[in-house]
């Protein structure tokens, strides 16, 4: 089997049916969470396999979904928190990396010793003193506390530096004889020139902070907070939870966000997501 | 400041007062950036460090430095000691399983052109997918009366699993979930590591007498793989350390602790019985593993030769 060799359909078929094997097991929750989600309770709790419903029953379930908890408001939450924090990620990060990549000053290995420091450390050991911290302020169940511990992304600056170093230095140059102050240079020469990092680091860090559960679980109490993450659990504990054709179809809704944004950027999500490795 | 920089660009200044323009903007620069990685990353981090030498409890009005007295009570902590153990086999079990499958399907989808970006596609939704989510829906695919794999298994005259409310099969179910989780993730690296390799290579070890497939895997392939596979075991087993989103959507580690983790211990007694104190301990355990696993895959990059 040598890479990219073209082979007829024949020979080309053990390979598909295994491939296709293992696609079955990825895809075996999405199918059944789907169908599941249109189907009445009572197909569900039938002793049967059958996937199509028989009884169309979409609009209960997604209609229950969205009434018996704030879905709406949940999906919302999820996209202001994500906007809100790539926002501030790159406000700081990229003048950050700007001034690593091409500055010569003191103090630049150092910063960036530490930023290599920071890299290593999961985002889970600051949690608790952060915590404490927000709930001395009385800061808990606020926009600010989902926010904040996120503003700063040091695989941001370790990833606009490797990007900003490989630009030519003449760019920079010819920019300072026009006068263009340093932060100009930054946001109208540098980042122009640097959209692929840009767009990698937005998939890598939209999708990041949609799925996350951890902090969202520790600062949010009521429902008016929640992001998508907790919204799933929120509704579970409902007493509609127990309906699992309602609890298929809010799942559906909190998970296809991000899965036709993929679908549409597929290049662009795999290219992010694989060059966030680095931060494990 | 900023503008005696960009002048000291436009004007034949001397070098001096263009250096140090330069430094007073690269200060201006960071400072926002400096000023948080301190206040929420570096500084709590040191904070945590320093509270796991206390006996602190949210609410409690005073606190005493205990020394070494939280781990102390972690060597003989039952449940921190089966959510270690847990972790560990976690990690042991859904690390190798996913770098050994997602290697197998990286060299099945370039092994050929048919359908490359479709099967690519499919096994990395589950990268993308809220997890929690998710989990919901393996909680209905693995319900003991109702879920369909039992339903299935029925059909092959297998007795129902009770896949999540069992001591015997918690791990097992939630190992599972862990692979079909970081499965894409390992075979879109992989997928990276192998487009870098050079096609004549392949040629000249056919050349070499290279007939097999297996030969040029063994000879081509897993060498100038080395690299990634380095890479890619180490960010896999500490995503893997990190299982939280699972265990606290299905189990909340149960049934009676079977299924504790060190994130959920960790989260349980800081969050949930506010032991700020214990909690961080067990924080500074789970990233000294982390710190470790890092440390391994340095050394070992050190002393290997580099393929270029």
């Amino acid at each position: 089997m040598r890479p990219g060799e073209e082979r007829s359909l024949l020979h080309d078929l053990p390979r598909l049916a295994l491939l296709g094997l293992g696609a079955c097991f990825i895809l075996l929750p999405y199918v059944w969470m789907f169908a599941a989600s249109l189907k009445p309770g009572s197909e569900i709790f039938r002793d049967s396999l059958t996937l199509w419903p028989e009884r169309f029953y979409a609009i209960e379930n997604y209609g229950k979904a969205l009434s018996e908890v704030p879905m709406l408001r949940f999906l919302f939450n999820g996209a202001l928190v994500c906007a809100l924090i790539l926002v501030f990620q790159m406000l700081f990060a990229v003048p950050a990396a700007y001034a690593l990549a091409k500055l010569r000053w003191r103090g630049r290995e150092f910063l960036f010793g530490l930023i290599m420091l920071g890299l290593l450390i999961p985002y889970h050991v600051p949690a608790l003193p952060l915590y404490v911290v927000f709930a001395r302020a009385g800061l808990l169940d606020s926009f600010a506390a989902l926010v904040l511990p996120f503003t700063i992304s040091v695989f941001g600056i370790f990833l606009f530096r490797q990007a900003f170093k490989s630009l030519p230095d003449e760019l920079i140059h010819a920019a300072r004889m026009d006068g263009m102050s340093e932060l100009s240079i930054v946001w109208r020469v540098i980042m122009p020139n640097a959209w692929p990092a840009a767009t990698a680091f937005a998939t890598f860090s939209i999708v990041a902070h949609w799925n996350d559960l951890f902090w969202p679980l520790i600062v949010v109490q009521s429902h008016a907070m929640a992001t998508p993450a907790l919204g799933v659990l929120f509704f579970r504990a409902e007493e509609a939870g127990n309906d699992v054709g309602a609890l298929m179809a809010a799942a559906v809704m909190v998970t296809a966000p991000m899965i036709i944004l993929f679908l549409l950027a597929q290049r662009r999500f795999i290219q992010g997501i694989a060059t966030a490795g680095l931060k494990g | 400041m900023r503008d005696s920089a960009a002048l000291a660009g436009a004007a034949p200044a001397t070098r001096a007062s263009r250096g140090i323009g330069e430094a007073a903007a690269a200060w201006v620069l960071c400072a926002p950036a400096g000023l948080a990685l301190f206040a929420l990353l570096l500084g709590p981090s040191a904070a945590l460090l320093v509270l796991s030498f206390s006996d602190w409890e949210l609410g409690a009005p005073e606190l005493a430095w205990i020394g070494l007295g939280n781990y102390v009570e972690l060597t003989t902590d039952p449940v921190f000691r089966i959510a270690l153990r847990n972790t560990l086999i976690y990690v042991g079990v859904v690390m190798p399983a996913s770098i050994g499958l997602g290697l197998g399907v990286a060299l099945l989808v370039e092994g050929g052109s048919r359908l490359r970006a479709t099967f690519r596609a499919i096994y990395f939704l589950p990268v993308v997918s809220l997890l929690v989510a998710m989990a919901t829906a393996w909680q209905y695919l693995l319900h003991p009366t109702i879920g369909p794999v039992n339903r299935l298994l029925a059909l092959l005259g297998i007795s129902p699993i009770n896949w999540l409310g069992s001591s015997d099969w918690v791990m097992v179910s939630l190992c599972m979930i862990g692979v079909w989780e970081n499965l894409g993730f390992v075979v879109v690296l992989f997928m990276a590591g192998l487009t870098a390799i050079p096609r004549e290579l392949y040629a000249a070890a056919e050349l070499d007498g290279a007939r097999s497939a297996m030969d040029r895997f063994r000879l081509v392939t897993w060498p100038l793989l080395g690299p990634t596979t380095l890479f890619v075991v180490t960010i896999t087993a500490i995503r893997c350390l990190r299982v939280f989103d699972t265990v606290q959507a299905l189990t909340r580690g149960g049934p009676n602790n079977a299924s504790q983790v060190l994130l959920h211990a960790m989260y349980q007694e800081g969050f949930s019985y506010f032991r700020i104190g214990y909690s961080a301990a067990i924080t500074v355990v789970f990233l000294a593993i982390v710190l470790l696993l890092m440390l391994v895959q340095t050394r070992i990059l050190d002393r290997r030769v580099h393929y270029s």
